[in-house]
């Protein structure tokens, strides 16, 4: 009788004990999966003088535009939609920038967000805006430079760093040239 | 009297013809209100967080639901219409995100987590059920032996002195 309880309760408590490993092992994952979304969700915002992302735009012209090709450039990218009632303040000026810089090396892209082709043309048409805009597909770009929501412009310098972003419109020209100028002189 | 006549058949004839306005749109192969709206909520805001496209009121909710309308009119069906939102904006404007992948994770962890719940209530119930029912320690025997002899001395006493 004895001889035969003792294996059964060894079994038994190999099968608790791996019971809880298998329970712990869940757990873990689990716990780690809610930690990497929570570090995703709260990675903040990009800083000043970090490598900016880069990315490919695919412009409403039917052009590709990859910034990785676009270095000693300054680069303005500005992020906005047409439903987006705080980007019509900075847009007649964004683009009045555009043709004070543009002998200067200087390259605008408009990034389309969560919109829709007709009333991103229509907004273009609107202001007049001439340089190059597209899609934000995916929402990758939104994503890659930890947007909050739109209208946001990120300035990078000629050496790819990040030089400067607004969160929210311009509240003038100036704003704008003095943000283009401090990139061109870092 | 003739007035409320008068009124109520125009009345008739506003109903009959708006009946018919509405159906002759149906017919003319346009979608409909409800066509739109089966795609849009299976879709989300992109601005107002966990919002159905289909009962948000924001810009962009209303541009998108005219991008469903156009779309349907143009002859997409319902699944190319929800697979360009989804190349155009991302997984996250799914309400219901497909189980593959990563998503998977979202209909296997939570059933799982319930299921290992219950497996634990129901391992906790039986061994509840399995310590039987507690009694009560009461008194030690020979305090038991004390009080009952006493009791049945003052029985005794009380029956002799009747």
């Amino acid at each position: 009788m004895m001889e035969k309880s003792i294996p059964d309760s060894k079994k038994m408590k190999d099968a608790n004990h791996w019971r809880g490993v298998i329970a712990g092992a869940f757990l873990l994952l689990v716990l780690a999966l809610l930690t990497l979304g929570l570090l995703q969700a709260n990675r903040g915002q990009l800083k000043m003088g970090e490598q900016a992302p880069e990315f490919v735009l695919n412009t409403f012209d039917g052009d590709q535009i990859d910034t990785s090709e676009l270095r000693g450039h300054v680069i303005v990218v500005n992020v906005w939609a047409s439903w987006c009632t705080t980007c019509v303040f900075e847009a007649a000026e964004l683009e009045q920038a555009h043709q004070m810089y543009r002998d200067r090396g200087v390259i605008f892209l408009g990034v389309d967000w969560s919109d829709t082709d007709a009333k991103a043309l229509e907004y273009l048409q609107r202001f007049g805006i001439t340089y190059p805009n597209g899609p934000d597909l995916a929402g990758r770009i939104y994503k890659e430079y930890r947007l909050k929501g739109v209208p946001e412009t990120f300035i990078i310098d000629s050496a790819g760093r990040l030089s400067s972003v607004r969160i929210g419109a311009y509240a003038s020209l100036e704003e704008i040239v003095q943000a283009i100028e401090f990139a061109l002189d870092s | 009297m003739r007035k409320r006549i008068y009124a109520a058949a125009c009345s008739l004839v506003l109903l009959i013809m708006s009946v018919a306005v509405v159906r002759a749109s149906a017919q003319d192969g346009q979608p409909t209100d409800d066509d739109v709206n089966a795609i849009a909520k299976q879709l989300y805001c992109p601005v107002c967080e966990n919002t159905p496209l289909d009962v948000c009121g924001t810009q962009a909710c209303i541009d998108w639901r005219v991008e469903i309308r156009k779309k349907l009119a143009e002859g997409w069906s319902e699944e190319e219409i929800i697979q360009y939102f989804v190349d155009r904006h991302g997984m996250q404007v799914l309400v219901q995100p497909p189980a593959e992948g990563f998503y998977l994770f979202i209909y296997i962890v939570p059933p799982l987590i319930l299921f290992m719940g219950i497996l634990i209530l129901m391992r906790a119930v039986r061994g509840w059920r399995n310590q039987g029912p507690i009694e009560s320690p009461g008194l030690p025997p020979d305090e038991q032996d004390f009080y009952t002899t006493r009791m049945e001395d003052e029985l005794r006493r009380r029956q002799d002195d009747a």
